[in-house]
C-alpha cells in the first residue's frame, strides 16, 4: 500500500512537471495560436489586452477606468501592469505574464492537491468512526487530491486559459486559496482568499456560505443523521461530535473585515488621484452586474441582452441574478454537511450563469469536481456526459457565436449536478444498506 | 385735422419706402455714424482648370455685419436666421459643411488655400466655438445642432448625442477652448440642403453669380462641398463689439463634358478639354447682384501650369514667332474669350519658383453689356501638376472578420518636403511636425497601447516619433474615442505609417440602422502640417476693391488634409429573433431552476419509498423519519391523516387568501 502510494505520488509529480513543460512550450511559441483573441478565453473582465490598455492609460496619467476598456481590480493592474509593459528582446510579447499565469496555475494545482488530501483524510476518519473501514479503504485507492490536481493541470480549458493570457488563473487562485484555508482551518487565509476573490470578480462572494460551514463544521462528512443512526445503534454516546464552532465564524468575520478594509485602502490609494473608489466600484461591479458589454462569450446573457427590448432590461437583470442567489439557501440547507461540495456547486452555477463567463471558470469547477472522485465514482450517465461535454467543447470554436452549444452545456451541467446530488443520495442509501446489513 | 394729417403722413411714408430702401441697399456699404461700414456683401467666383482635365468652380459669398444697437432686430443684408442663432447660442465661430464626393488631393491640389480650407470630409462636418462658460458649452452645442438641423433640412441633430461629437484641444485648427467638433459621414447631401443655404444670400439665386447654380450641373460634379463659415470680424480693434462675418462657399469640381468627344481624338489626348462657363454650369451670368458691393469672377492658373506656359513661351521666343506678355493672356496654349479686367500675380517666397496667375473680371450690371460667359479654348497639349501637400495622407483598415482589426494611417512623401527644407543643411535636426486628429466612434474600441509607428518601413519606438499625444478613450454608448497627436518626422522621410488595433463592439438591436446597412463609418482623420502654411499672396490690383476671396487666400492657415472615411462592417444579430432568444434563454433558466429544485426536494420521497418497501413497522425507519422530518406524520397514520391533511389545506387556503387580501389592500 505504501509503495503504491509512493508510486502514485512520483507519477503525479511526473505528470505535473510534464504539464508545466507543456505550458512553457505553448507560452514560448504562441505565434500561431491566437488564443488570447478567442472570446471563450478572454472576456472583457479577464482580457490581458484590456489590462495593458488600462495600464497604459494609468501610465499616461489617466484613470485606468477612463473609457470602457478595463474593468478589473486596480491591485491586479499594479501587479500585472508592469509585466505587460516589459518586453524581452526576441521573445513573445507577454512572456512574463504567461510565466506569471503558469506560476498561478502551479500554485492552484498544489492547493487543490492539499485540499483534496485534507478532505480525504477527514472523510476517511469519519468513515472509520462509522465503522465503514471497508468503504474508507476503497475510497483510499484513488488519491482524489492528486487526481484533482492533475485534472486541473491537464484540463484543456485550464491550459487554454493560462496560455491564452486571461487573468482567470489569478482569480481562481484567490478562490482556491479561500477553500484551502477553510479546509485546513486557517481562518486568516480563508478570509483573505474570499475577500480577494470577491474583490476581483464579485461572484465568489456567495462562497461565504460554504467557507463558514467548512470552518464551522469542518470538512465534508457523511450526513449527520448517519452518525445519529450509528449512535442509536450503539446505544451510547458517539465519539464524533458535530458542533458548529462559533469561534471560527467570529474569527472569519473579524479577519474578513481586516482584509476587506486593507484591500479597500489599497484600492483607494491606487485610484485616489483619478476618480476614487466610487468610480472603481461603478466600473467593476457595475459593469459585471449590468452586462454593458455585449461582445460574445460562452455565457447565456450577452445575446439575450443584445436582443431584449430596453424596457425589459432591468427586469431581466434582476431575474437572472436572482437565479444565482435563489439557490444559495436551499443548497446550503441540503448540503450543509458537505461544504466543500457545496462550494463546488456554487462555483459551477456561477461559472454557468455569470455575466462574462470564460473557460477559466469551467476549468476551476472541473478541477474541484475531481476532488469528489471517490464519492461520485458511480455517477449515472458519466460516459454520456463526458462524451457530450467533449463534443460540445470541440464544436464550440466552430460555432462560438451560436447559441446551441452553450444551451447544451448549461442543460448538461445542470443534469450533471442533478446526478451528483442523486449520487450523494445513493451513497447515503448505500451506506444505510451497509448499516442495516451489519 | 389731426386725424387727417396722420394718414397722409403715413401714406407719404409708404410711398417713400420703396424709393428709400433700394437707395439704402444699393449703396450696400451703408455708412454708420462712426464712419465704418455697417453691412456689406460680396460675391465672387473662382474658376480653375485642374491637371486632370476637370474644372474647379469655387463660389465665395461674404456677408459682414457689425454689431450695432439695432443688431439682432433688423438687418439689411445679413440673414436674420443666422444672426439670431449667433446671438442666442453665443457662437463665436462656426463652420458647417455639406460635402459629397472626396477631394482628390493628388490631382486637385493639397497645398493651396482652397484645398486646405474648402476640401471637407464627405457628409456633414460641423464645428463651433462658443462664448459661454465651459460647463454650458455642451448645452449650447446641442441647441445649435437642433437649430441648424431645422435651418438646413439635414439630420445635424444626430450630432446632439455625446457619442457623436468631441472636444479637440489642440490638434484641430483653430485650437480654442470651447470647441466642439462633430461629423456625420453618412449624410446624403442634395438640393434640399442647398436651397436653404441659398436663401441666406441677399439675392438668393435669382441674380448675380449665385444664379449660376443650376442644380443638375452642380450635382453632376465629381465633388461638391457647400460650406458656411461664421467668424468674428476683425475690422474694429476694440474686440468686444466686433461684428460677424458670414462666409458661404460652394466648391464644385466639374468635368467639362461638352467637348470631351472632340478632344479624345486629338494627339495623345493631352489637350485639356475646352470649356465655357455656360457649358460647365449650364447658365451665364446675367448681371451682378445689385446688393453686392463687388461681384468678381476669377480665373486662376496654377503655378505648375504657369511654369509650363513660361517654358512654352521661351520656346516660342526662341523660335522667334511672337513676343508674349508676362501676363500670358495671349499664349500658344489656350485662348480666353473675354479679356480680363486685371491680372494678379502671386508674390512672396514661392517654393517652386513660378508664381500663379489670377485673371479678374468684374461683373457689371446687366444693362452694361450682354450676359457674361467665359470660354477657355485649349490649343495645344498641356500637362502640369498641382501643388501637393508635403505628405500624402491615406488611411485604411487592416485585418479581417467582424471581431477585430487595425486602423493604419499612412503618410507618403510627395517630394515637396525635400524641396521645402532643401536649403536646410543639417538634415538631422530638421523635423516636420504633423498633427493627427482622429475621432473613432465608441463601437470601434481602440487599444491605444498598441500604437505602432513605422518610418521608412522600419518600426520606431513610440516616444521617438510621437512628441505629444492626448487620448480620450471611448466609453460605451457615451463618448467617442479621440486621439490628438503631434508626430515629429524627419524631413527626408519617404513614408511613415501608424497603426492602431481595435476590437469591434457589439451593438444592441436598437442601435443598428433600421434597414439593411453596409456598415458603420469611421469619420475622417485630419492631418495638419502646422509649420507649412497654405497662403497665396497676390499683388493687389489697385482699382479692385479689397476682395474677400483674395484676403482669405492670404490668411496663414496651416496645410490640412482629410483622410478617407472608413467603412467598418459590424456583426449583425438576427433581428427577427428577439422572442426566440428570450424564450430559449428563459427555458434554459427554467430548466436549471426546475431540475435543481427537483433534486433538492427529491430525497424525502425517495427515501420514503425505500423505507416503505423495507417494511413500515421497523422502529429504525420510524425513528429516522421522525428525525428527518419532525412534523411529518408517520406512514402508518396515513388513513387518519386525511383530516389532518384537510386542516392543513384549510390553513394553506386561509394563508393564500390573507396574502391576496393584503396584496389587494396594500398593493
Amino acid at each position: 500500500m505504501e509503495e503504491e502510494k509512493k508510486g502514485s505520488t512520483s507519477g503525479f509529480w511526473r505528470w505535473a512537471i510534464a504539464s508545466v513543460l507543456f505550458r512553457l512550450i505553448l507560452v514560448f511559441f504562441p505565434k500561431n495560436l491566437h488564443l488570447s483573441s478567442r472570446p471563450e478565453v478572454s472576456t472583457p473582465l479577464t482580457s490581458l489586452r484590456r489590462l495593458s490598455e488600462g495600464y497604459w492609460l494609468k501610465q499616461s496619467s489617466m484613470s485606468p477606468y477612463a473609457g470602457s476598456m478595463y474593468h478589473g481590480s486596480p491591485l491586479l493592474l499594479s501587479i500585472l501592469g508592469p509585466l505587460t509593459a516589459l518586453r524581452i528582446e526576441g521573445q513573445p510579447e507577454h512572456l512574463l505574464c504567461g510565466l506569471f499565469f503558469i506560476l498561478a496555475d502551479i500554485v492552484n494545482a498544489m492547493l487543490i492537491r492539499a485540499t483534496g488530501q485534507c478532505l480525504q483524510m477527514a472523510y476517511s476518519q469519519r468513515l472509520k468512526a462509522l465503522d465503514l473501514v471497508k468503504l474508507s479503504a476503497a475510497s483510499g485507492t484513488i488519491q482524489s487530491g492528486n487526481l484533482a490536481a492533475l485534472v486541473y493541470l491537464w484540463n484543456p480549458f485550464t491550459i487554454v486559459a493560462c496560455v491564452g493570457l486571461s487573468t482567470s488563473p489569478v482569480e481562481n487562485l484567490a478562490t482556491i486559496l479561500s477553500l484551502y484555508g477553510a479546509c485546513t482551518g486557517l481562518v486568516p487565509l480563508a478570509a483573505f482568499g474570499w475577500v480577494i476573490a470577491t474583490h476581483m470578480s464579485l461572484y465568489p462572494a456567495i462562497l461565504i456560505v460554504p467557507v463558514i460551514l467548512l470552518l464551522g463544521y469542518g470538512p465534508d462528512a457523511p450526513p449527520r443523521k448517519v452518525f445519529l443512526q450509528k449512535e442509536y445503534k450503539n446505544g451510547g454516546q458517539s465519539n464524533v461530535q458535530v458542533i458548529f464552532s462559533w469561534r471560527q465564524l467570529v474569527h472569519f468575520v473579524f479577519w474578513s473585515i481586516i482584509w476587506g478594509t486593507y484591500v479597500l485602502v489599497l484600492c483607494g490609494i491606487s485610484v485616489k488621484q483619478y476618480a476614487g473608489l466610487q468610480e472603481m466600484i461603478r466600473r467593476t461591479y457595475g459593469f459585471i452586474l449590468t452586462v454593458e458589454d455585449l461582445s460574445p462569450n460562452i455565457g447565456v446573457l450577452w445575446y439575450f441582452f443584445a436582443e431584449v427590448f430596453d424596457f425589459f432590461r432591468s427586469f431581466f437583470f434582476i431575474v437572472f441574478h436572482m437565479n444565482i442567489l435563489f439557490m444559495i439557501l436551499p443548497l446550503a440547507i441540503r448540503l450543509k454537511h458537505r461544504p466543500a461540495f457545496l462550494a463546488f456547486v456554487y462555483i459551477a452555477i456561477t461559472a454557468t450563469f455569470k455575466s462574462y463567463p470564460s473557460v477559466g471558470d469551467s476549468a476551476l469547477y472541473f478541477g474541484l469536481l475531481a476532488l469528489f472522485a471517490n464519492e461520485l465514482a458511480d455517477i449515472k450517465f458519466s460516459f454520456f456526459l463526458f462524451c457530450g461535454y467533449i463534443g460540445v467543447s470541440l464544436l464550440s470554436p466552430v460555432m462560438h457565436n451560436l447559441w446551441i452549444w452553450r444551451i447544451i452545456l448549461v442543460v448538461e451541467s445542470v443534469s450533471a449536478m442533478l446526478d451528483h446530488d442523486r449520487m450523494l443520495m445513493k451513497l447515503v442509501a448505500a451506506r444505510k444498506h451497509v448499516d442495516s446489513k451489519s | 385735422m389731426e386725424l387727417l394729417r396722420r394718414p397722409i403722413f403715413s401714406l407719404l411714408l409708404l410711398l417713400s419706402l420703396p424709393i428709400s430702401f433700394p437707395s439704402i441697399s444699393l449703396g450696400s456699404a451703408v455708412q454708420g455714424e462712426d464712419g465704418h461700414r455697417e453691412e456689406e456683401f460680396t460675391e465672387e467666383l473662382l474658376l480653375k482648370p485642374l491637371p486632370d482635365r476637370k474644372v474647379l468652380a469655387h463660389f465665395h459669398f461674404e456677408n459682414t455685419a457689425q454689431r450695432t444697437q439695432s443688431y439682432g432686430r433688423h438687418h439689411h443684408l445679413f440673414p436674420k436666421a443666422i444672426s439670431q442663432l449667433v446671438k442666442k447660442f453665443a457662437v463665436r465661430e462656426m463652420e458647417l459643411s455639406f460635402t459629397q464626393g472626396r477631394w482628390n488631393y493628388e490631382s486637385w491640389g493639397g497645398f493651396d488655400p482652397i484645398s486646405s480650407s474648402n476640401a471637407k470630409p464627405p457628409g456633414v462636418e460641423l464645428w463651433a466655438t462658443f462664448d459661454v462658460p465651459p460647463d454650458q458649452v455642451d448645452a449650447s452645442w446641442k441647441n445649435l445642432t437642433h437649430s441648424l438641423s431645422g435651418l438646413f433640412c439635414a439630420s445635424i441633430n444626430f450630432l446632439e448625442s455625446s457619442a457623436t461629437y468631441s472636444a479637440p484641444e489642440w490638434a484641430f485648427q483653430p485650437a480654442s477652448g470651447n470647441l466642439r467638433y462633430g461629423t456625420l459621414p453618412r449624410e446624403a447631401v442634395c438640393t434640399e440642403n442647398l436651397t436653404p443655404w441659398l436663401k441666406l444670400l441677399p439675392c438668393r439665386d435669382k441674380a448675380g453669380i449665385s444664379s449660376l447654380m443650376d442644380r443638375p450641373s452642380i450635382y453632376r460634379g465629381f465633388y461638391h462641398s457647400q460650406r458656411l463659415r461664421l467668424r468674428p470680424a476683425k475690422i474694429i480693434a476694440d474686440g468686444a463689439d466686433s461684428g460677424i462675418v458670414l462666409e458661404q462657399t460652394l466648391t464644385v469640381v466639374l468635368q467639362p463634358n461638352g467637348f470631351r468627344t472632340k478632344s479624345s481624338h486629338s494627339s495623345e489626348n493631352k489637350i485639356p478639354p475646352t470649356w465655357a462657363m455656360s457649358s460647365l454650369l449650364g447658365r451665364k451670368i446675367e448681371g451682378r447682384c445689385v446688393l453686392a458691393k463687388s461681384s468678381n469672377v476669377y480665373l486662376q492658373l496654377e503655378r505648375g501650369l504657369v511654369a509650363e506656359l513660361n517654358a512654352l513661351k521661351e520656346n516660342q521666343e526662341f523660335v522667334g514667332t511672337t513676343v508674349l506678355n508676362d501676363d500670358l493672356i495671349e499664349n500658344p496654349a489656350f485662348e480666353i474669350s473675354v479679356k480680363p479686367d486685371w491680372v494678379l500675380k502671386e508674390v512672396g517666397n514661392l517654393p517652386t519658383g513660378s508664381s500663379s496667375l489670377m485673371y479678374g473680371y468684374s461683373i457689371g450690371k446687366s444693362t452694361d453689356s450682354g450676359p457674361f460667359d467665359l470660354h477657355l479654348t485649349w490649343k495645344s497639349p498641356m500637362v502640369w501638376s498641382c501643388p501637393r501637400p508635403p505628405l500624402h495622407a491615406s488611411r485604411f483598415l487592416m485585418g479581417s472578420g467582424n471581431e477585430r482589426g487595425a486602423i493604419a494611417i499612412s503618410l507618403r512623401s510627395t517630394g515637396l518636403n525635400e524641396g521645402l527644407y532643401g536649403s536646410n543643411k543639417d538634415k538631422e535636426s530638421c523635423v516636420l511636425p504633423v498633427n493627427v486628429f482622429q475621432v473613432v466612434p465608441w463601437y470601434i474600441k481602440v487599444y491605444f497601447h498598441t500604437i505602432k509607428v513605422f518610418i521608412d518601413e522600419q518600426r520606431k519606438a513610440v516616444p521617438d516619433v510621437i512628441e505629444k499625444i492626448r487620448v480620450s478613450p471611448s466609453e460605451d454608448k457615451v463618448l467617442p474615442g479621440v486621439m490628438e497627436m503631434v508626430l515629429k518626422l524627419p524631413c527626408g522621410v519617404k513614408s511613415a505609417a501608424m497603426t492602431l488595433e481595435f476590437d469591434k463592439g457589439f451593438l444592441h438591436i436598437d442601435e443598428y440602422p433600421p434597414d439593411a446597412n453596409q456598415g458603420f463609418d469611421i469619420p475622417s482623420a485630419i492631418i495638419t502640417f502646422p509649420n507649412v502654411e497654405a497662403a497665396m499672396h497676390f499683388n493687389q490690383f489697385s482699382s479692385s476693391d479689397k476682395s474677400p476671396l483674395l484676403s482669405r487666400f492670404r490668411e496663414k492657415n496651416p496645410v490640412q488634409s482629410y483622410t478617407e472615411v472608413l467603412l467598418v462592417p459590424l456583426t449583425t444579430p438576427d433581428f427577427s429573433m428577439p422572442y426566440n432568444v428570450i424564450t430559449i434563454t428563459c427555458t434554459v433558466f427554467a430548466l436549471y431552476f426546475g431540475s435543481l429544485l427537483n433534486v433538492l426536494r427529491k430525497r424525502a420521497s425517495e427515501e420514503e419509498r425505500l423505507l416503505r418497501a423495507k417494511g413500515r413497522s421497523s422502529p429504525l425507519s420510524r425513528l429516522l423519519a421522525k428525525l428527518r422530518r419532525k412534523k411529518e406524520v408517520e406512514p402508518q397514520s396515513s388513513t387518519t391523516s386525511s383530516s389532518l391533511f384537510s386542516s392543513k389545506l384549510v390553513v394553506k387556503i386561509i394563508l393564500v387568501a390573507a396574502i391576496a387580501i393584503c396584496w389587494q389592500y396594500f398593493g
